[in-house]
């Protein structure tokens, strides 16, 4: 149970990071962690100890996330956009810096969910691009054209809509 | 020497900072001549910056009390002597009277039977023998034919091994295991990665026929059923809609229609 603490311990911030950016909702998000957190648990020993540890718990926290946004979208709970709260994904700007942020994690909600897993996973929680692929059970390839088109797509939406009109575009 | 052309493989890996010095020497060559891209790439990675700086807070809150991992494997060790204490007072309960020992007698843990048994089995068969990595089978799946007479003698009717490579698993072997209820044949498989799952078939006294039930202990997910008494269960470390999905497979082998 040691190694478990030491491998796994460390991850949890990134985790409720990764959860929160996707459902848009914290509570949820802390409730998905825990969730994953329980079946890393009962589950540490019948990992292959050969594995990756932070792909595996990434893993667990994917599929329960996107079952989760499943369940949401087939009871037609999905939150508006526009009504998530917005503390859920972005400190109030103090900054000059950060008044750009907040336009980035907008335009970032509005990526396609499997865009939006792929972009967090790289450029915020730092995994190569192998681990994505496993964490997304995709070929590195299909990883690689939705990274693209992710980034393809934030620049689009960040140039063309200027900061004001931004909330009001959203559906 | 002529260069690798440069893909947009390099210029999203460039931004990520995951080319060798070579190579993105090479991209910056590349770049130089390329004003337009230049901006792009730059563009890219100014946003990946500030993606990362909006949600930067989020990682550095206090955890919840929840999310303790230490208390979480903690609460993970106290069920059985929960189960225990509870049992001991529903006794309590039940030797001064009432209904109300009754209740909690059905809240403890029950001895399970027919089906939930089997599930039991299978899900123990699954934490001894599947994180084995030295010898989690005994025949290997070469010989699968010696493991199909051996089983067939144990369990005193024809057994089969299902196919589950549709599914991306592949046979790696079996063995007959002891359960309170007979001897069982298990068949193992694995995906490759590192997913491993276990299938356990024995002779059923009940339940000889049982449509299938699915149960999650938290460790492991099983998927077992019976027909025509014999039973099977399926068992691994997977989504309860998953593990189902492939169960569905092997009973489709099996040629049970129901």
């Amino acid at each position: 149970m040691r190694d478990m603490m030491v491998l796994i311990e460390p991850l949890i911030p990134g985790l409720r990071r990764y959860a929160r950016s996707l459902l848009r909702d914290a509570d949820a998000a802390d409730d998905l962690v825990q969730d994953c957190l329980e079946r890393v648990v009962g589950r540490w020993h019948q990992r292959r100890t050969d594995g990756n540890a932070r792909s595996w718990v990434y893993t667990i926290l994917h599929n329960l996330a996107i079952n989760r946004i499943r369940q949401q979208t087939r009871r037609g709970q999905h939150l508006p956009m526009d009504n998530a709260p917005e503390p859920a994904l972005a400190e109030q700007p103090t900054q000059e810096s950060q008044l750009h942020s907040r336009d980035i994690t907008a335009a970032v909600d509005r990526l396609p969910d499997d865009h939006r897993a792929v972009l967090l996973l790289i450029s915020v929680e730092e995994l190569s691009y192998a681990e994505a692929a496993r964490v997304l059970d995709v070929p590195v390839g299909t990883v690689m054209s939705r990274l693209s088109r992710a980034r393809e797509r934030l620049r689009r939406d960040m140039t063309d809509s200027p900061q004001v009109s931004h909330l009001r575009r959203v559906k | 020497m002529t260069q690798r052309p440069i893909t947009e493989d390099d210029l999203q890996s460039y931004v990520d900072n995951a080319l060798n010095p070579e190579r993105r020497a090479e991209v910056d060559a590349f770049l130089a001549g390329n004003p337009a891209l230049r901006e792009r790439v730059d563009t890219d990675i100014a946003y990946k910056l500030a993606l990362r700086e909006a949600l930067a807070p989020i990682a550095s809150e206090p955890l919840p009390a929840r999310l303790n991992l230490a208390r979480l494997a903690d609460e993970r060790r106290k069920p059985r002597i929960a189960g225990w204490t509870s049992a001991a007072a529903a006794m309590a309960l039940m030797l001064t009277g009432g209904a109300g020992g009754w209740s909690l007698r059905l809240a403890s843990e029950e001895p399970r039977a027919g089906i939930g048994s089997l599930a039991q089995e299978a899900a123990d068969s699954y934490a001894v023998f599947a994180p084995d990595l030295g010898r989690p089978v005994e025949i290997q799946a070469a010989d699968e034919a010696q493991l199909v007479s051996w089983a067939s003698r144990r369990l005193d009717r024809a057994v089969k091994v299902p196919n589950l490579s549709a599914a991306g698993y592949t046979f790696l072997g079996g063995r007959v295991v002891p359960t309170p209820h007979g001897p069982a044949a298990l068949y193992m498989y694995d995906n490759g990665s590192g997913t491993r799952l276990v299938m356990l078939t024995r002779n059923m006294a009940i339940d000889k026929n049982a449509p299938m039930a699915t149960d999650d202990n938290g460790q492991v997910t099983t998927v077992s059923w019976a027909s025509q008494g014999l039973g099977y269960s399926l068992a691994g470390p997977l989504e309860p809609e998953r593990l189902h999905t492939i169960a569905d497979q092997a009973r489709i082998q099996f040629g049970h229609v129901s």
